[in-house]
């Protein structure tokens, strides 16, 4: 009994030595403070050579982005800025969205501080769609899409699809082995990508950097966290409510962790940031989202022939079908959920890379998936590899599909709504067996 | 430092208006999972439609605040009845996974700009919400608290606060002492033996989240009146896990559980934050900024949370033996 607490204070302990660890080397960049963005075209070009004011009381500064649409203005301290863009210098025909935009007022709190600049083509109006600060994402409809923006939107909505399934297939074979709604998950992806940006920042160049923390958070916040908190809770016969509560209480201690240690604005790595858009066909993307779809299907595929043909993952899919009997047959039972954790931590770092390379690296971004996953693994069928696969393709096409009618800003509860649909139809999922519900 | 100060201010957290809204959302947590065993991840939704009922019904529609109330809290038994129809029939971790989707769903739907002339947006509602309530403070003008720190309008909303707790709390005593109760009870321990005694488990389930969610939706109307402002980005799933920390810290199916837990809680939680503001003023720890205090204080609440589920998950009041929490 007293060792078994202290393995858990031991985990504890470890998590927070981790942290402290990685958080050591952080603040080096983070000295000088500074007002970024890139300014890009409404089809993702960059705009060169546009003139940007920075000014407060005793101060002005100011900057053109470079050719990559990129600017950086270095400010003294943190404080109230006025941000001033000279339309003069935009391109003809580009004005911004709102014209209000020409002149803002914002607080920087030190760091770097993002902001955004919509660019519209032809004349921008007053009244165009605010931008959400949640998503940072305009909240205009796409209403009466053309055929074009159908096919752009199901593109899209596969490239979510497949980051959605690299977090979800994880969490649905730890749900599977364990019986555990880790509500903790989107942490594992946050870590990831936190790991990844860390290295990064040290120097090393994301591409050496993404292997080294997927590797790092599999046996770390994967296999450490199995180790040494939810083996020895097992072992207590912890029932699965309460680890459900716990995996709450862990979420909460690890997301406010980073932001203690990383503070709330958010990071780029430092390669691949900005990124003009390339055109294929009918789609329009950037290389690095490609490229990146791409090493994740190799990834996924790979995956999944290794839980359907090795010895080990015929004994996750056993475990998962039923523990005890598993066991009875002589299948390791504690080591293949060793397993599956390892493979769900590493699958969900890199999602949470590739999430930071598309978007920005924050502390909050595994949280904001969580509920996506979630519909994703009960849409499809909980505790199944197909289930998870297919259910994030589906959640992701349907989120980017579903905003040629709603509001862009609405577009997760869309998917929330369909998840609470399929429950009242078919509640054990797309490709779940009825037993698994009762 | 002003050790003084540091407690009153404690006192006056762990009393005030905010511990009464958790303290009544986890009385309405503690009638759905302490009794009942429903593991409901979305109390906060009930907490949002109380709060957004009283502020669309007043300020956006213009009628009387005591309209607005039993408003609030049939809105509260329609949402129990939307969530409860396709999960309650289904397993413990499906219901928790859809009752945090919905609170989630709901928070960006009354946020939403294409909605905003009903629920104001980002920006929420904001206006005399509270006005007909507060005309009736019987207080004096002048009227200052002693030793802690409520305004005149404070100290009247935590009067009427703590008194509607305690008739709430004596409701759900003699409910739980009731036939009901025991058949609640005994779903939450073995719903295979209750349905064998021909109860129908469903229709218990969902008296016990709609009642739950309507004491949820009383903190929601509490918070309107009080604070006159409903925000959309308050609503977040972490009010929920405040709710069961708070319930699980007192003793979930207790009748003083989430009373003691709520003042307990945040007693703690400001005693801590206050302390931690007043020892980096005083240049006592200085390898922490003032805005750290926030982040330190939701690590507390994650680690405590994570503390007693694991060592005490009856909490302080409660009885392991009547709680066996476990799902499957």
């Amino acid at each position: 009994m007293q060792q078994r607490r202290r393995a858990i204070i031991g985990a504890f302990l470890m998590m927070f030595v981790g942290l402290f660890g990685l958080a050591g080397t952080a603040p080096a960049m983070a000295e000088s403070s500074a007002i970024v963005g890139v300014i890009t075209d409404p089809s993702g070009n960059p705009v060169p050579n546009v003139l940007i004011g920075v000014a407060a009381e005793g101060f002005t500064e100011t900057g053109t982005s470079g050719p990559d649409g990129a600017f950086r203005i270095e400010i003294p301290k943190g404080g109230s800025y006025e941000v001033s863009i000279d339309v003069t210098t935009l391109p003809e025909g580009i004005s911004l969205a709102k014209a209000e935009d020409e002149s803002r007022t914002l607080l920087v709190l030190g760091g770097e501080k993002k902001i955004i600049i919509k660019l519209v083509d032809g004349e921008g109006t007053e009244s165009a769609a605010p931008i959400d600060p949640e998503t940072g994402e305009a909240s205009t409809s796409a209403a009466g899409g053309t055929g074009q923006q159908v096919i752009q939107l199901f593109f899209d909505g596969i490239l979510f699809g497949i980051l959605i399934a690299l977090g979800a297939l994880g969490l649905n074979l730890i749900f599977g082995t364990t019986g555990l709604t880790n509500f903790s998950h989107g942490e594992l992806l946050t870590l990831g990508a936190f790991t990844a940006i860390v290295l990064n920042e040290l120097g090393v160049h994301i591409i050496i950097a993404a292997p080294i923390a997927v590797i790092f958070s599999a046996l770390i916040y994967g296999g450490g966290q199995n180790k040494f908190l939810w083996k020895p809770l097992r072992r207590r016969r912890t029932g699965l409510i309460a680890s459900m509560i716990v995996t709450i209480g862990l979420a909460i201690t690890l997301r406010y962790t980073l932001l203690l240690f990383f503070g709330g604005s958010p990071r780029s790595y430092q390669q691949y940031a900005g990124m003009s858009g390339i055109s294929i066909g009918p789609f329009s993307t950037t290389p690095k989202a490609l490229i990146l779809a791409a090493i994740a299907i190799v990834v996924l595929a790979a995956t999944v022939f290794w839980l359907q043909n090795s010895r080990i993952g015929k004994a996750t899919r056993a475990v998962s079908d039923n523990p005890a009997l598993a066991s009875t047959t002589g299948i390791n039972v504690e080591r293949v959920i060793s397993v599956v954790w390892i493979l769900g931590a590493g699958l969900a770092a890199f999602a949470g890379i590739y999430l930071g390379l598309t978007q920005d690296v924050t502390w909050n971004m595994g949280q904001r998936l969580l509920l996506v996953m979630f519909a994703a693994i009960t849409l499809g069928g909980l505790g199944t590899i197909w289930g998870a696969i297919v259910g994030s393709l589906v959640v992701g096409v349907f989120i980017q599909m579903t905003t040629l009618f709603i509001p862009t800003e609405m577009k997760t509860v869309g998917a929330l709504f369909l998840m609470i649909v399929i429950l009242m139809v078919r509640p054990q999922g797309l490709l779940g067996r009825r037993e698994r519900v009762g | 430092m002003d050790i003084g100060f540091v407690l009153a201010q404690s006192i006056t957290q762990a009393l005030g208006v905010t511990a009464i809204i958790y303290c009544l959302a986890a009385i309405g947590l503690n009638i759905q999972f302490g009794y009942t065993g429903l593991l409901n991840f979305g109390q906060v939704a009930f907490v949002t439609v109380g709060a957004y009922s009283i502020g669309v019904v007043v300020v956006t529609m213009g009628l009387s605040l005591w309209l607005a109330i039993p408003v609030a809290l049939l809105a509260s038994v329609v949402l129990a009845l939307i969530l409860g129809i396709p999960t309650l029939r289904l397993r413990a971790d499906y219901l928790a996974i859809v009752t945090i989707a919905a609170s989630e769903l709901l928070r960006l739907v009354v946020r939403s700009i294409a909605l905003r002339d009903i629920f104001g947006g980002v920006n929420g509602i904001n206006g005399k919400i509270g006005a007909q309530f507060h005309a009736l403070n019987p207080l004096p003008e002048d009227f200052v608290t002693p030793y802690l720190t409520f305004s005149r309008q404070d100290a009247w909303v935590v009067f009427v606060g703590w008194v509607l707790i305690a008739i709430v709390s004596f409701g759900v005593w003699l409910l739980v002492r009731s036939p009901w109760g025991r058949v609640v009870r005994g779903i939450r321990e073995d719903e295979y033996a209750v349905v064998s005694l021909g109860k129908n488990v469903f229709v218990y389930k969902m008296q016990a989240l709609i009642l739950g969610g309507m004491v949820g939706a009383l903190g929601g109307i509490i918070w309107a009146i009080a604070k006159q402002s409903v925000q959309p980005d308050t609503f977040v799933p972490d009010v929920t896990f405040f709710t069961y920390t708070i319930l699980l810290l007192g003793g979930a199916a207790r009748i003083f559980g989430p009373i003691v837990g709520a003042i307990l809680f945040w007693f703690l939680l400001a005693g801590v934050g206050e302390f931690l503001s007043q020892a980096i003023q005083a240049g006592w720890i200085d390898f922490l900024k003032p805005t750290d205090v926030g982040p330190i204080r939701f690590i507390l609440v994650g680690m405590g949370l994570m503390s007693l589920m694991i060592f005490r998950p009856q909490g302080i009041f409660g009885d392991k033996r009547e709680l066996a929490l476990d799902g499957r």
